[in-house]
């Protein structure tokens, strides 16, 4: 889960990480006190908002205000701003990159420190990024934040406070489960401060039960996504036509890719999990069709699911929500032939072969 | 895979009390496996399928002298239930239970690592050697017994490529589900290294997906330190960047753990990739 830009730095705020004085708005009317000159920032959970006018400088209230009607009217890859941070401009002396996120294949948490601040990290140049492996168990120590002041060239006094930010941000970083805490850029302002101008972090959905208080609503996700997130389905929205239910993320996204051999392409995702119970094929059904697909292709292997029980489930869910479009369905595991002669006796198509059964979907969706 | 897996493997089950650890404690004594008792805290002295119930790990550990556990318990409380089986001494654990806490995991791996413990997964279907025993949850009606290796981040994948490769009549040594979470206890590379000195594998099959580096990194090993031949199916050629898709590991971020970048890596490094699932057995059977 990605937390807004004014979440997190409340966060960072809370945890000692000095923050630019700043403050909400939702409408260009709550633009009132502002000590100028200022900047406006709409409030989304994705990149790239800078070049798509979302980021905005004023030295006037009529200037800010107009900014905010601007910014509140944009649409941001899919987002509509519904809050403006509103920060006091800061003068710039130099602007610095740091972040802790997970080495996968280390198995352990990384610090990213660079002097080239305020640019995507992507496109650093590896040799001009510093890693540090910070153990979990120790924390990140003295010798490893004098390196990193040294690698940044950061002399007497901003040491003393970097040192501590350092401090902070690991801290922050492993007591709210992070997957990355983001500092970018670190601005060293003209009389010598260091500020977070920026701030993102990402909490590790499967910890969120732990930090209730965190709780995001406005996040990366369609509403449909969002509403099967909140009921525990695996679903993702995908640009195709054929609705794609299957137990198991692997298998799922192994039969989109046997679908698009076919010139058939996914227009959703949806992972039925380890389980046979007719509820859940009900419910993924369900959601299926709010997703307006033209084929579904259900796609079940099983070593122990009753392929009976599980048509069974398709049956009943195609005359309950009185299904039109085609139905293809690939089931393998316990009583599969009983299974396929229902389906096959009521009108849906039935395969043993998952490749015959993609072929035949995506003729279907008109490939 | 002797190393981790022999028909005298002493198995117990976490959580044994619960519909998914008793289920499969069964499944598991089909297949041959030993196991030897399970362990829930507050269920000690009651029995589950024959089998005694323990409070805890330590004393379950005393008086079956397992090596080998098994955890089904809750995500909230998997940490702990890990914690306590390193600690009680037994050499392999495998973690089934999924959507732990990234901090969880990383905290008992860390730890494991201090006493040379192996962690299978978490969020994995275990490992299964045909004709000896079943540490996980695959289906026992897939597996015949050969000479190739597969080990996968996937569960319902496996399923359907080993079932391919039982009915293509090429057996298999080992099968390892190594999980689908970003930071898991045993590596593509800590697996494929293991096929590599087992002699009673000839073949590896890798099973990836999308997500972190972790194919492109078992390509560099495959390509300098082994010896037998591999062959892979990377799923996600069609997925979305940005979209986790349903494994909290499987996410293309940032432009990286592309389908496209592991499926180049690993055929640079000799391996035959397979397109979808069923082309797996047929290009094994072209070379041989």
């Amino acid at each position: 889960m990605k937390l807004l830009e004014y979440r997190a730095k409340r966060l960072f705020d809370s945890y000692g990480i000095p923050i630019p004085d700043g403050y909400i708005v939702r409408s260009p009317e709550e633009l009132l006190n502002v000590s100028f000159p200022t900047v406006l920032k709409a409030q989304v959970p994705v990149g790239g908002r800078g070049k798509a006018g979302g980021v905005k400088s004023a030295s006037t209230l009529q200037e800010a205000r107009t900014a905010a009607v601007g910014i509140l009217g944009l649409i941001i890859s899919g987002y509509t701003p519904k809050e403006i941070l509103v920060e006091r401009k800061l003068a710039i002396e130099r602007e610095i990159y740091l972040s802790v996120t997970i080495d996968r294949s280390g198995r352990i948490p990384l610090l990213l420190a660079s002097s080239e601040g305020g640019m995507e990290i992507e496109n650093v140049p590896d040799e001009k990024i510093g890693k540090w492996h910070i153990h979990p168990f120790i924390g990140i120590q003295g010798y490893q934040i004098r390196e990193i002041c040294s690698y940044l060239r950061i002399e007497d006094p901003q040491r003393r406070e970097l040192s501590e930010l350092l401090r902070n941000l690991w801290k922050l970083f492993w007591e709210n489960d992070c997957e990355l805490a983001e500092v970018n850029p670190l601005i060293q302002t003209q009389d010598g401060r260091l500020v977070a101008g920026d701030a993102k972090i990402t909490i590790n959905d499967d910890s969120l039960y732990r930090h209730k208080d965190l709780l995001n609503l406005e996040e990366e996700l369609t509403p449909l996504e969002r509403e099967a997130k909140e009921k525990g389905i695996a679903f993702v929205q995908l640009d195709g036509e054929i609705g794609v239910i299957a137990n198991g993320a692997g298998l799922t996204m192994a039969t989109l890719d046997n679908l698009a051999l076919y010139g058939g392409r996914g227009g959703v995702f949806l992972d039925l999990g380890g389980t046979d119970d007719p509820k859940k094929t009900e419910q993924a059904f369900e959601f299926i069709i709010k997703a307006s697909p033209r084929v579904i292709l259900l796609n079940i292997f099983g070593g122990m699911t009753k392929c009976d029980s599980v048509a069974e489930g398709v049956l009943a869910v195609k005359n309950k929500l009185d299904i039109s479009i085609p139905v293809v369905v690939r089931i393998r595991g316990m009583n599969e032939q009983q299974g396929r002669d229902m389906l096959s006796g009521a009108g849906i198509i039935a395969f043993k072969d998952l490749d015959e059964a993609c072929r035949k979907a995506s003729e279907l969706g008109g490939a | 895979m002797a190393t981790i897996l022999t028909k005298n493997t002493k198995v117990l089950v976490q959580g044994i009390t619960g519909h998914q650890g008793t289920f499969n404690a069964g499944q598991m004594m089909e297949f041959g496996t030993k196991v030897v008792g399970g362990v829930t805290p507050g269920k000690g002295g009651e029995t589950v399928l024959g089998l005694p119930v323990f409070d805890t790990m330590v004393e379950a550990v005393k008086e079956t002298g397992a090596n080998t556990s098994i955890v089904f318990v809750p995500a909230p409380f998997a940490r702990d239930a890990v914690l306590e089986a390193i600690d009680s001494g037994v050499k392999t654990i495998a973690v089934i239970t999924e959507r732990i806490p990234v901090r969880d995991s990383l905290e008992f791996i860390q730890y494991a690592k201090l006493s040379g413990t192996r962690i299978i997964g978490p969020n994995c279907p275990g490992l299964a050697s045909p004709g000896k025993a079943k540490v996980g949850i695959m289906p026992n009606s897939i597996f015949s017994k050969g000479k190739i290796g597969v080990v996968s981040r996937s569960g319902t994948l496996t399923y359907e490529i080993v079932n391919a490769l039982t009915e293509a009549g090429l057996g298999q040594s080992t099968v390892i589900g190594i999980g689908g979470d970003p930071v898991i206890g045993t590596s593509f590379i800590e697996a494929l290294s293991l096929f590599e000195k087992d002699g009673e594998t000839d073949a590896v099959v890798l099973i990836g997906e999308i997500g972190g580096t972790a194919e492109e990194e078992a390509a560099e090993f495959i390509e300098s330190r082994m010896s037998k031949p591999a062959y892979a199916y990377i799923a996600g050629r069609t997925a979305p960047p940005g979209k986790r898709m349903g494994h909290a590991g499987a996410i293309i971020a940032r432009g990286r753990g592309t389908a496209q970048s592991k499926i180049s890596s690993l055929e640079e490094a000799g391996v035959r990739v397979a397109s979808i699932p069923a082309e797996v057995p047929k290009i094994i059977l072209k070379e041989v």
